[in-house]
C-alpha cells in the first residue's frame, strides 16, 4: 500500500486513540469528578471571583440560554465595531485599512457563530489586534460555547427528573480551562517549532534567487491555528488557511491539524454516554456517526485519487491524483481526506481549494455539511444529531403504535414541533439562500455592487452554481469553507449569509436545549418490555434511515442541479 | 437580565486577558526557541535574504528548476489557490498552453512523462515542493543550460528529495529553492 494512504489509516487511528480517554475525561470534568487536573481549580476560581459569578446558583434551561445569547450578543457588538475601527487601533503593522460595515457584519457573526466563512484575506484585511483580540477570541469563546451547550443537555438525561441544569458560566469556563486552553497551547508549540510563525513581527521583504522583490506577510499565526482546529472554527490566519506553507507547514503539522479538529466532537459523543450513565448509547451513536464519515469519505478518496477526466484527456500523468489547488506535501490522499473531516464537522478550515476539487467531491462535501451530524461542530454536533434522535423516536414510536419515550421521558407534541422546525430550518435556509442569489444572479446582472453579480461566478455553467448552493450551505452548516471561487466580499453575499449563519447557529443551539430541558423536567418512567431501547444496532440503523431519507429528499434536486449536472457532463 | 450583562462584561475582560495577552505572548516568546524565532525561517545566500524555508518563488530561467504554476504569482502576501473547477473549458486551455510550454523548454520530453502538478496551480501560489517526477523531467534541460553531467544533476536532486515522514506518511517532495541553490554552490 502507498505511504499516503498509510498516511490517513495512521491518522485516523490516532485521532481515535486520543479521542476516546478524552472523552472520558470530558464527562469527568463536567460531573465535577476528580481529574488530573484539578490543579487548575484556583485559576478557574479566579475568574469567577472577578467575573462576579457564584457557581453554585444552579439555572433552569431557559436561563441557561439567557445566559448564552446576552454574552453572545456583547461579542458581537464588540467584534462589530473593532473590526471598523481596527485601521485607527494598535498592533496594525502592515497598515490594513477597517472594514466596510457589511463586511464587518458579516465577519462577526461568522466568528461568533463558529463559523469562520471568510469574505476578508488574512493578508490584507484585518490587523493584528483583530486577528488575536476578536477573531482568535472567539475561536476560543465560540467553541466553548457549543461545548456549555452540550453539557446542558448532558445534564438533562443525568438524573431521573430535574429542572436544576447546572451552572452555565461553569460549563463555559470550564470548556476553555480544562480543555481548549492547554490542548491549544500544545498545538501551537508544536506548529511553531515546525516554522509557523508565531512572533509580532511585521511584514518582510526580500529578493528572490532570481531578483523578484517578494512581500512576506507573518505574525502570531500559531496560535490562532491551534484553536482553529481544536474548536472547529476553521478561520485561517492567511488567505489560502491551511493550504499556506505558514499555516501548515508539512505533512506532520498536518496530521497533527486533522487530529485536533475532529478529537473535540469525538470526544463530545463519548462524554455523552459516560456522563449520563448509559456508555452504550454514546458508542452506539459513535457507530453511527463513524459509517458516516466513511460512507462520505471513501468515494471522495476515490474521486479524487482517480484524478481529473477532463486533464486526463490532455494526455499527461495523474499517478497520484488530481493536483489542482493542493499541495504537493500533503498529496490528494490526505486533502481528500481533510476534505471530508472540515466538512463533516463544520471546522471548514482547508488545506486543498475546494472549488478545484472533482464533481463528485464537492457533492459529498455538499452532503457532509447538509447532513451536519457525523460527529458535527464542537458541541453543536452532538446537538444536531439529538434532533435527528428525536425524530428517529418519533417515527419509530409511530411505526409500533406508542408514545415515543427518550431515556425515561415521554416525548410529546411540543418537543416534536420544536424538533420539525429545527429540521426544516436548514433546507429552508440553504434551498431558498440559493434560490435568492441565482435570481439576482440571472436577473440583475449590472447590480452596482463592489462585486457585480454577473462577475460572481468563477468557473460558468453547473459548477457556478454550485459555487452559490456551496456558499449557503456552509453559512447555515456553520461550516465556514467556501468555493472560493465565488466573489463574496459585496453587500448582497455579506448580509445574505450572515442572516443564515446567525440562524443556523442559534436556532439549532436553543432547540435541543429546549427539548432537553422540557423532557428533563417530566416524570421519569422506568424502563419495561414496551420501552424503546435508543441504544440497539435497529434503532442505530433507524436513525440512520431517518438522517438520509430526511436529507435526500431535501437537497437531491439542488445537488442534481449543481455537481451531479457537472459529473455527468464531464463523462461524455 | 442584568446580572447577567454585567457578569458577561467582566467575564469577557478576563478572558481576553487570559486568551489574547498571556495565551499568545507566551507562544510568542517560547518560539523565539525555534528556528527563525517564530518569525518563520529565512534562507541566506552571501549574507542576503533570498527567501523564506517554507515559502516557493518563482522561477522561469532554463538553469533552474522551475517550480509549479502558481495563480497569485508566488505573491506571499496575497496567498491563494485558482479555484478554477475541474470542468471549465478556460481553465483546461490555461493547462494546455502550460504542457506545450513544458514540452518546448524540455526537448525530448513526452507528454505522458508530465506529472500533474506541473501543471496545475497549488492551492497556496506558495507551494515550495514539486514532485520526483516533476523534477526528473527538468535534468536534462537544467544539466545542459549549466554545462553539467546529467548524473551529477540526478545527485543533486536525490540529495535534495524529502522521503515520506519517518519513512512511512505522506508522499516524497523535492523542495525547489533548496535544489536551486545547491546547483548555484556548484
Amino acid at each position: 500500500m502507498n505511504t499516503e494512504l498509510i498516511g490517513i489509516i495512521a491518522t485516523f487511528l490516532l485521532t481515535l486513540i486520543i479521542a476516546f480517554p478524552l472523552g472520558k475525561y470530558l464527562a469527568k470534568v463536567f460531573a465535577g469528578e476528580k481529574v488530573w487536573t484539578d490543579f487548575l481549580k484556583p485559576l478557574e476560581k479566579g475568574i469567577y471571583k472577578l467575573s462576579g459569578i457564584n457557581v453554585k446558583e444552579q439555572m433552569n434551561w431557559k436561563e441557561q440560554l439567557k445566559a448564552l445569547l446576552t454574552i453572545n450578543i456583547l461579542w458581537l457588538v464588540y467584534g462589530f465595531f473593532v473590526l471598523i475601527f481596527q485601521n485607527k487601533l494598535p498592533l496594525n503593522p502592515d497598515g490594513n485599512p477597517g472594514m466596510t460595515a457589511d463586511l464587518a457584519f458579516n465577519t462577526i457573526i461568522s466568528f461568533v457563530a463558529n463559523c469562520n466563512l471568510q469574505h476578508y484575506s488574512g493578508e490584507s484585511g484585518v490587523s493584528y489586534l483583530t486577528q488575536q483580540f476578536v477573531l482568535m477570541f472567539l475561536q476560543f469563546v465560540s467553541a466553548a460555547t457549543g461545548i456549555a451547550a452540550a453539557v446542558v443537555l448532558f445534564k438533562a438525561f443525568r438524573d431521573k427528573t430535574t429542572t436544576q441544569l447546572g451552572n452555565f458560566w461553569e460549563f463555559f469556563v470550564k470548556s476553555i480551562t480544562r480543555l481548549l486552553l492547554p490542548l491549544s497551547i500544545v498545538i501551537a508549540l508544536i506548529l511553531s517549532f515546525n516554522g509557523t510563525p508565531a512572533s509580532y513581527d511585521a511584514k518582510d521583504q526580500f529578493i528572490s534567487v532570481q531578483g523578484d522583490t517578494v512581500n512576506v506577510s507573518r505574525g502570531p499565526a500559531a496560535q490562532m491555528i491551534a484553536i482553529k482546529h481544536l474548536g472547529t472554527n476553521g478561520g485561517g490566519y492567511f488567505g489560502a488557511n491551511s493550504a499556506h506553507p505558514f499555516e501548515n507547514p508539512g505533512y506532520l503539522t498536518n496530521m497533527v491539524e486533522m487530529i485536533a479538529q475532529v478529537i473535540i466532537p469525538i470526544a463530545m459523543v463519548i462524554a455523552f454516554g459516560y456522563f449520563i450513565r448509559r456508555r452504550k448509547l454514546g458508542w452506539t451513536i459513535f457507530g453511527v456517526m463513524t459509517i458516516g464519515l466513511f460512507m462520505l469519505m471513501i468515494p471522495t478518496l476515490s474521486a479524487e485519487l482517480g484524478g481529473n477526466p477532463a486533464i486526463a484527456k490532455l494526455g499527461i500523468s495523474q499517478a497520484t491524483g488530481a493536483m489542482e489547488g493542493k499541495e504537493v506535501r500533503f498529496g490528494p490522499a490526505a486533502t481528500a481526506y481533510w476534505s471530508t473531516l472540515t466538512t463533516v464537522i463544520s471546522t471548514g478550515s482547508v488545506n486543498g481549494m475546494h472549488d478545484s476539487t472533482m464533481p463528485l467531491t464537492g457533492l459529498w462535501q455538499l452532503l457532509a455539511m447538509m447532513i451536519n451530524g457525523f460527529y458535527g461542530g464542537c458541541g453543536v454536533g452532538i446537538l444536531n444529531y439529538f434532533i435527528y434522535l428525536i425524530i428517529a423516536v418519533f417515527i419509530s414510536g409511530l411505526m409500533v403504535g406508542r408514545t415515543p419515550e427518550f431515556l425515561g421521558h415521554k416525548v410529546e407534541a411540543r418537543e416534536i414541533k420544536i424538533a420539525a422546525i429545527i429540521t426544516l430550518l436548514s433546507p429552508f435556509l440553504i434551498l431558498a439562500g440559493t434560490a435568492i442569489s441565482s435570481y439576482v444572479f440571472t436577473n440583475y446582472g449590472d447590480a452596482g455592487w463592489a462585486v457585480q453579480p454577473k462577475n460572481w461566478l468563477s468557473n460558468p455553467g453547473f459548477h457556478g452554481f454550485s459555487e452559490m448552493l456551496y456558499e449557503v450551505t456552509s453559512s447555515n452548516a456553520n461550516n465556514g469553507s467556501g468555493f472560493e471561487g465565488l466573489g463574496d466580499n459585496n453587500i448582497f453575499w455579506n448580509v445574505l449569509t450572515g442572516i443564515i449563519i446567525f440562524l443556523g447557529r442559534f436556532l439549532p443551539i436553543i432547540g435541543p436545549v429546549a427539548i432537553a430541558g422540557l423532557l428533563g423536567a417530566k416524570k421519569f418512567i422506568p424502563e419495561s418490555a414496551g420501552t424503546l431501547k435508543t441504544d440497539t444496532k435497529t434503532f442505530a440503523l433507524m436513525t440512520f434511515a431517518v438522517i438520509l431519507v430526511l436529507n435526500a429528499l431535501s437537497y437531491f434536486p439542488a445537488l442534481a442541479l449543481g455537481p451531479l449536472a457537472e459529473y455527468f457532463t464531464m463523462l461524455k | 437580565m442584568k446580572k447577567y450583562i454585567i457578569q458577561s462584561i467582566r467575564l469577557t475582560l478576563v478572558l481576553i486577558v487570559l486568551l489574547c495577552i498571556i495565551y499568545p505572548i507566551s507562544i510568542a516568546l517560547a518560539a523565539k526557541l525555534a528556528k527563525g524565532n517564530g518569525s518563520g525561517e529565512k534562507i541566506t545566500k552571501n549574507g542576503k535574504t533570498v527567501g523564506y524555508a517554507l515559502l516557493g518563488q518563482s522561477f522561469t530561467k532554463p538553469e533552474y528548476f522551475w517550480g509549479r504554476p502558481s495563480a497569485v504569482g508566488y505573491n506571499a502576501a496575497g496567498s491563494a489557490g485558482s479555484n478554477k473547477g475541474p470542468s471549465n473549458p478556460d481553465y483546461l486551455k490555461e493547462v494546455q498552453s502550460r504542457i506545450d510550454t513544458l514540452l518546448k523548454y524540455n526537448p525530448g520530453l513526452k507528454k505522458a512523462e508530465i506529472p500533474a502538478d506541473m501543471v496545475t496551480a497549488s492551492g497556496s501560489g506558495l507551494d515550495p515542493n514539486i514532485s520526483i517526477q516533476g523534477a526528473e523531467i527538468q535534468i536534462a534541460r537544467v544539466a545542459k543550460n549549466r554545462n553539467l553531467s546529467a548524473q551529477k544533476v540526478k545527485d543533486l536532486v536525490a540529495m535534495n528529495t524529502l522521503k515520506p515522514l519517518f519513512g512511512l506518511f505522506g508522499p516524497s517532495s523535492v523542495n525547489v529553492l533548496k535544489l536551486n541553490l545547491a546547483l548555484d554552490n556548484l
